[in-house]
């Protein structure tokens, strides 16, 4: 059985098709990057996953649990901006991850100082303790974006999900957030689904790569049809592209 | 071809002159057009001297009434003070909260934007004479009228300000397990806090204004009532006393505010 699956996913907005005839299975603890044309439906699929919105048809299915209304703690998120929270300092940002599941949504006393301490090694581990006590306004965009990943696996998510992480950032750092983000993987194993513009990234980080574009198109109407996942590439095996492609492939095979 | 203009920066020292320099001018056309009116007939009311203000601000600010006993203009600063801080407090408080509901909530946003937006229409002014119908002459409906004419806007900008919150952040909260409350007190409440503090200043004019209109119709004492009461005698000289220190009142709670949202709020980046 499948941890994540997809089944004949439909997502339009008005009588605007963006997404159809998706189907997905996902083993767990998988790294799925999604890459395709700006556009094309990615981030609509994320929120799918998410459950930040709902399929106009279909399903989608964690662990074999009923589809969720709406997000919660087994899915953690990471957008491209806007992923921590600017009023709280960064180890409050880390402890956020913990307490905001209690009614108040703070936690006092003996929680209070063992949440802190269980910070302060998440903030060691991500490599941010030195400014455990700044705003997230006076951090870099690659020590934002850490803390924004740290912060969603402070909350352990069963899936964790990843809209552009890095497409903000400049190639250097862009290149140390995928070491960060192959060693996070290695001590987790969590299943990862990752959306990014940049092939190279996908291949080099994700077990598996897809692709998602229309398979129709009505050059009179190109709204016409939605797009889907029209290449399914295994990438293990230090990410050299196009090496076994799945059987079960949706559409064309890679020339 | 010298720089462009927008492109031109003065120096400290001429930014300063440059800003003292229309407060100057208005000074000394005043002082000019009063000597004028003076030197034509020397007991005229309309323009009194600069002297003559400085005197009579100096009697205003330290003699006792003979009938009451009780310095006039402090006790008008501290029961207009009092109205205008109710007024603006309770208006604060409320359009925080309701600010939150219709920003929040899709039900609340449903039930009360459009009837705050309607309310937000209706003149302020004009009902005044229901105010003091309802709520009789005293003290409740002068604030009543201060919240009346600045609770619809404070309401409207810190709703929209919790919708300009990214969507991001709060779906983000969500994956974290916040319930509604906890995202409403943990992520929206905290970012509308500088907002509420920039609103407030824009609405200290309109409540001064609103104020001032409710003391001139029926008041014992304030500010405006004194204003418009010796209106009667054309003292020009309590009038732009009055006013004078109005302004100054108005421009150090502005002060205040601006002060307090930079300090309380360290993580906003402006203050970074
Ligand atoms: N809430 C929405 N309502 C209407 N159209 C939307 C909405 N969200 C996205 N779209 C449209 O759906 C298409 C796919 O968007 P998106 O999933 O963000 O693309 P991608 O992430 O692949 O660049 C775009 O044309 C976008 O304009
Ligand atoms: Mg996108």
């Amino acid at each position: 059985m499948s941890f994540v699956t997809a089944e004949n996913v439909f997502q339009s907005y008005g009588n605007r098709p963006i997404l159809e005839r998706v189907n997905l299975a996902v083993d767990e603890g998988a790294f799925v990057s999604i890459v395709g044309a700006s556009g094309c439906g990615k981030s609509t699929f994320l929120r799918l996953l998410l459950a930040q919105e709902q399929p106009t048809r279909g399903e989608i299915r964690i662990a074999g649990a009923p589809p969720a209304a709406e997000p919660g703690l087994d899915r953690g998120v990471v957008f491209q901006k806007y992923s921590v929270f600017p009023h709280m300092s960064v180890r409050d940002n880390i402890i956020a991850g913990e307490s905001f599941r209690t009614v108040t949504g703070v936690f006092r006393g003996a929680q209070k100082a063992a949440a802190r301490e269980r910070a302060q090694a998440t903030l060691a581990r991500i490599g941010l303790d030195h400014v455990a006590d700044h705003y997230p306004a006076t951090l870099s965009g690659g020590m934002q974006q850490r803390l924004a990943i740290g912060q969603a696996l402070a909350a352990k998510p069963r899936i964790l999900l990843l809209d552009e992480p890095f497409g903000a950032l400049d190639p250097g750092t862009r290149l140390s957030m995928h070491d960060f983000l192959t060693e996070l993987r290695r001590e987790t194993a969590m299943t990862v689904f990752m959306v990014t513009h940049d092939l190279e990234e996908g291949f080099k980080l994700g077990d598996r790569v897809l692709v998602f574009d229309k398979p129709r198109w009505d050059p009179t109407e190109p709204d016409a049809f939605g797009a889907t996942i029209t290449y399914d590439f295994d990438a293990r095996d230090g990410g050299i592209p196009f090496q076994r492609s799945e059987e079960h492939t949706y559409v064309r095979r890679p020339a | 071809m010298g720089m462009r203009l927008i492109n031109r920066q003065p120096g400290v020292a001429l930014k300063t002159a440059l800003t003292i320099l229309p407060f100057l001018v208005a000074f000394i056309a005043y002082w000019i057009g009063s000597e004028i009116r003076l030197a034509e007939n020397p007991s005229d009311k309309l323009l009194p001297s600069p002297a003559r203000i400085a005197a009579t601000a100096e009697r205003l600010f330290t003699e006792p009434d003979r009938r009451s006993d009780r310095i006039l203009l402090w006790h008008d600063t501290g029961a207009s003070l009092m109205r205008l801080a109710l007024g603006v407090g309770i208006s604060a408080v409320l359009a925080t909260l309701v600010g939150l509901l219709i920003g929040l909530l899709p039900h609340m946003r449903a039930t009360l934007a459009g009837f705050v937006a309607v309310l937000s229409m209706i003149p302020p002014l004009a009902i005044l004479p229901i105010l003091f119908i309802v709520f009789g002459l005293g003290e409740l409906s002068k604030v009543v009228l201060i919240i009346v004419g600045i609770l619809p806007f404070l309401i409207r900008d810190l709703s929209q300000r919790v919708l300009d919150i990214p969507r991001e952040m709060i779906v983000k909260a969500e994956t974290l397990g916040a319930s509604s409350l906890v995202i409403a007190l943990r992520v929206a409440l905290p970012q509308l806090l500088p907002r509420l503090i920039q609103s407030v200043r824009l609405s200290l004019g309109p409540a001064w204004l609103f104020l001032i209109a409710a003391e001139a119709i029926a008041s014992e004492v304030g500010l405006g009532y004194r204003i418009f009461l010796v209106r009667r005698f054309l003292a020009m000289d309590v009038i732009l006393t009055y006013v004078l220190w109005i302004t100054l009142l108005a421009f150090l709670m502005d002060l205040a505010l601006r002060t307090l949202s930079r300090k309380a709020f360290p993580w906003t980046e402006a203050s970074l």
